[in-house]
């Protein structure tokens, strides 16, 4: 099987597979981490019954996502060795040491005080498990810290040297570690994990408010997460622009790819909205375009020239079609959400927030579209990056390890065949603990029962979850 | 050069401490998966998983610290080895998922629960079987040309690796039975009693075989093993393990609580220490040794900061929910 193969092109395809799975979970826990703090700091403060049952409620919701991330992220992590291995030996003295302080200050962060965050709530007491519920908070948080340094790194390499053995070393770690795009993608990536979750947050309260519009919980949840939606959605838009802005001076040609410019303009580049990029004629057909309008984006100008892909070798281009798209369906969701926070807003000002079902209806249908823009987001920025995987010095090509395609091809297979067995079991486990309603007295155990108490039984649990 | 020269040793320890304490906690919790079959009543099942669910995850990040370490600090180590142990590593990887995920989804539903008992005991097996074999496929070397792996993608298989593999399985189902009877009781406790004296025996006689055939893989550990003055340093570990094994023998017929579950370690500890001895100072067998895969010593130090402060912190917050969560884990008290 998978003789005469192209072993690279496979390895991409599993490398781009696999992480596409991971990422969806880490964008998911590291804003329910977060709002899992909020909502048990809310009840510690406030005593209010309907925080604690909508932690627990989505405590468990978070458990099962949390562990598909972890096992996801274990596979990410050999797979520097196993698929690319020139790189790693290359790379390694740079990105190792970023990849290690990940494991050392998010990792076991997280899965320290996961146990306790998780089952723990009767044996330490509700002081002390808040501290275990923002530790894994902030793990999850360092996390994306240690691992967008390292992605940004490649994609905006800065404060290294080339030792005798062809491999990066660093010259400057706060360098290396600050690199131009990092700022930019750690700020645009946290804010896409908080949009995601409270997208999902939002359409699970929906759902709910659209069968009884009086559930205290539901109410709640829905309520929080329009706030964020009508906040963060804005801010995230600015943050996307200005990561576009830091990607036309470090990286231009991935904006030429994104922007569809394949020939330079002299007196101003047209933002093009749709259009069909046609890699083999160096055009895009059918375009539908706004003359100048790119420039003056990208620019601040409207006559500004901008170089186009007829100054790059063709060697050197990336797949334009794949990252103009991919970009087109994150800036399209990324507006669309906008519109859910405001005309949530002015549902919440003519006092409709619990009662619009169109509102609701909507909340709904946008709840998966942060993950869908997460994935877009990604493919775009790697893509862009392409044929590099370090940007303008190290080829993809030269990256791979050295396997024949049957090796790669089969462990594609397996990968293909094993995530969507298990992660379709999760995801529709994920569903149906989301459809039941938090109800009153979620496994919350009373506050001052003694260590050793029997929490609620699993089976029981289950079973008041409606699980067959 | 010396400063270098201390650096690869210090970075080679801490690696090789990672990789034990992985052995170690993640041992047990994947030797509960390969006992699973036998214990077929639910009720056992929810009480063994219990007693992990609130420390697999974090068991299992020392696997991560051991190959991210690999990875910055002997790049070309980890460059070379990964593929060399393709399928081992992909294998065990997907063993990783379907053990990983079971922890939670066999919660979640009463009709697929089956199901997910058998991932987490398939996936058990299959990772314990993977890591024994990438063991024995590393002692027997691998072929390298210009800094890369040059061998197949099926060398890895022979017999010592297939040996290596089953003692692996054999060792952390030991570790698992001990850890039962130091958490559980009654009846399950009682079998735990006898499984362990069954798989003790079994680990022995691994432990014998693989000391056995290990010289005749190459010349140079034979020379480690066998010649004047290294004797005088090797022959306290065959000594000490029969030392062990007898105090194990004695704890067992006692029906003592801990001390086989440590006792097991300590035989884990000089079965490693003995693959130290042998492999030291190449980390690839017979082509690669720690200086020569070693990266440069800014990277080194930069995450040697990050070690001494941090690993310390690391042992003692999960020292402390390991004592959260302490005592003997009792049926109806689930964690969910
Ligand atoms: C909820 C998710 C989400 C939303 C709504 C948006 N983005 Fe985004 N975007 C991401 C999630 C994301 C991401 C997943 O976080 C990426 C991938 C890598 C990265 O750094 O961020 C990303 C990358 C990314 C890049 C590529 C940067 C590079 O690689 O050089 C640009 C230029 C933008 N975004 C711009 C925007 C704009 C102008 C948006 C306005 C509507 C927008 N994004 C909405
Ligand atoms: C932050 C950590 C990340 C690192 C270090 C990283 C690293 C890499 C590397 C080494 C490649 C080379 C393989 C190739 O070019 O095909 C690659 C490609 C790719 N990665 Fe990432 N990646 C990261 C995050 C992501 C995420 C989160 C996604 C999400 C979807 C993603 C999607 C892709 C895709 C689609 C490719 C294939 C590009 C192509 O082949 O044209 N990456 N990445
Ligand atoms: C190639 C790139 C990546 C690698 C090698 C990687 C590696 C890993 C590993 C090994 C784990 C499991 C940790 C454990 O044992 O507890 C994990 C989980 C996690 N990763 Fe990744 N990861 C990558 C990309 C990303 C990206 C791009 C993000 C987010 C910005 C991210 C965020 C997380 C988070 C928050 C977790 C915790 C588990 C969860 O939230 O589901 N990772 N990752």
């Amino acid at each position: 099987m998978f003789e005469g193969w192209d072993a690279v092109a496979l390895a991409r395809a599993q490398f781009a597979f696999t992480m596409s799975f991971h990422i969806i979970f880490p964008a998911f826990s590291i804003g329910l981490a977060s709002y899992l703090a909020v909502l048990e700091a809310l009840w510690l403060w406030t005593g209010r019954e309907v925080f604690i049952n909508l932690f627990h409620y989505w405590l468990k919701i978070f458990a099962v996502a949390f562990g598909m991330g972890v096992v996801s992220g274990i596979v990410m992590s050999y797979q520097f060795g196993t698929n690319w291995s020139a790189f790693s030996d290359k790379t390694g003295p740079v990105i190792g040491p970023l990849m290690a302080y990940e494991v050392l200050t998010a990792f076991f962060l997280e899965a320290g005080f996961l146990g306790v965050m998780l089952f723990g709530l009767n044996r330490v007491g509700p002081r002390l498990h808040f501290l275990a519920t923002l530790m894994v908070a902030i793990g999850t948080l360092i996390s994306a810290f240690w691992i967008l340094s390292s992605n940004s790194w490649m994609q905006t390499p800065t404060g290294y040297a080339i030792n005798a053995n062809g491999q990066f070393v660093a010259a400057d770690w706060l360098k290396v570690v600050f690199n131009p795009s990092f700022p930019y993608r750690l700020a645009h990536m946290v804010l896409a994990a908080y949009l995601t979750t409270a997208l999902v947050v939002g359409a699970v309260g929906a759902y709910h408010l659209l069968r009884d519009q009086h559930l205290a919980g539901p109410r709640v949840m829905f309520s929080m997460a329009m706030w964020m939606a009508t906040f963060v959605a804005p801010i995230q838009i600015l943050a996307g622009d200005q990561h576009g802005l830091n990607t036309l001076e470090h990286q231009p040609v991935k904006i030429m790819a994104m922007e569809g410019h394949y020939q330079s303009h002299k007196d101003g580049a047209p933002l093009i909205l749709f259009g069909w990029p046609n890699q083999t004629a160096g055009r895009v057909d059918f375009a539908v375009e706004i003359p100048k309008l790119g420039s003056v984006i990208l620019k601040h100008s409207p006559t500004a020239p901008m170089d186009g892909l007829d100054t790059v070798p063709r060697e050197n281009w990336p797949p334009v079609p794949i990252t103009f798209w991919s970009f087109r369906i994150m800036v399209g969701l990324g507006f669309l959400m906008m519109g859910l926070g405001l005309l949530s807003a002015w549902m919440r000002w003519r006092g409709q927030l619990y009662s619009s079902r169109f509102l609701h209806g909507f909340a709904m249908l946008m709840g998966p579209a942060g993950f869908i823009a997460v994935l877009a987001g990604w493919i775009t920025t790697e893509t862009g990056r392409q044929p590099f995987t370090v940007y303008g010095l190290l080829r993809t090509a030269d990256s791979a390890s050295p396997l024949a395609a049957p090796a790669v091809g089969s462990s594609l297979l397996a990968f293909v065949i094993v995530y969507f067995a298990v992660f379709t079991a999760g995801v529709i486990y994920l569903l149906r603990l989301m459809a039941a309603p938090p109800h009153p007295g979620e496994a919350g155990p009373p506050r001052d029962v003694p260590a050793r108490a029997a929490g609620i039984t699993p089976a029981a649990a289950a079973a008041a979850e409606g699980a067959p | 050069m010396s400063g270098a020269v201390d650096l690869a040793t210090v970075w080679a320890f801490i690696i090789a401490f990672a990789v034990f304490v992985y052995i170690v906690m993640d041992g047990f919790d994947l030797g509960l998966g390969i006992l699973f079959p036998l214990f077929p009543r639910k009720a056992d099942r929810d009480v063994i998983m219990n007693s992990v669910a609130p420390v697999w995850d974090g068991n299992e990040t020392w696997l991560v610290l051991g190959g991210g370490g690999l990875m910055a600090a002997f790049p070309l180590a980890y460059a070379v080895l990964m593929p060399a142990l393709y399928t081992p590593v992909i294998a065990m990887l997907v063993g990783l998922i379907f053990r990983g995920v079971a922890f939670e989804f066999r919660w979640r539903t009463q009709r697929e629960r089956n199901r997910w008992d058998s991932a987490f005991f398939g996936g058990s097996l299959v990772a314990a079987l993977a890591q024994g074999v990438a063991l024995g496929a590393i002692l027997q070397g691998v072929h390298v040309e210009a800094r890369q792996y040059a061998g197949g993608w099926w060398d890895w298989l022979t017999p010592f690796s297939v040996l290596t593999g089953i003692s692996v399985l054999v060792g952390y189902a030991l570790l698992g039975a001990t850890w039962l009877v130091m958490k559980t009781e009654g009846a399950l406790r009682d079998k735990a009693y006898q499984l362990s004296w069954v798989l003790l025996f079994a680990m022995l006689g691994a432990i014998v075989a693989v000391s056995l055939a290990t010289p005749f893989l190459s010349v140079q550990y034979t020379q480690r093993w066998f010649t004047w003055p290294n004797i005088i340093l090797t022959a306290p570990v065959p000594l000490a393990v029969a030392a062990v094994t007898a105090l194990l023998l004695r704890s067992l017929a006692n029906k003592y609580d801990y001390q086989p579950f440590f006792l097991t370690l300590a035989l884990f500890l000089l079965s490693y220490a003995g693959l130290g001895i042998s492999m030291y100072p190449y980390i690839v067998p017979q082509s690669i040794t720690i200086w020569e895969a070693a990266s440069p010593a800014n990277s080194q130090i930069f995450m040697l900061v990050g070690v001494a402060i941090l690993i310390p912190l690391i042992l003692a917050y999960t020292g402390w929910a390991y004592w959260v969560f302490r005592g003997k884990v009792r049926p109806g008290s689930g964690y969910h």
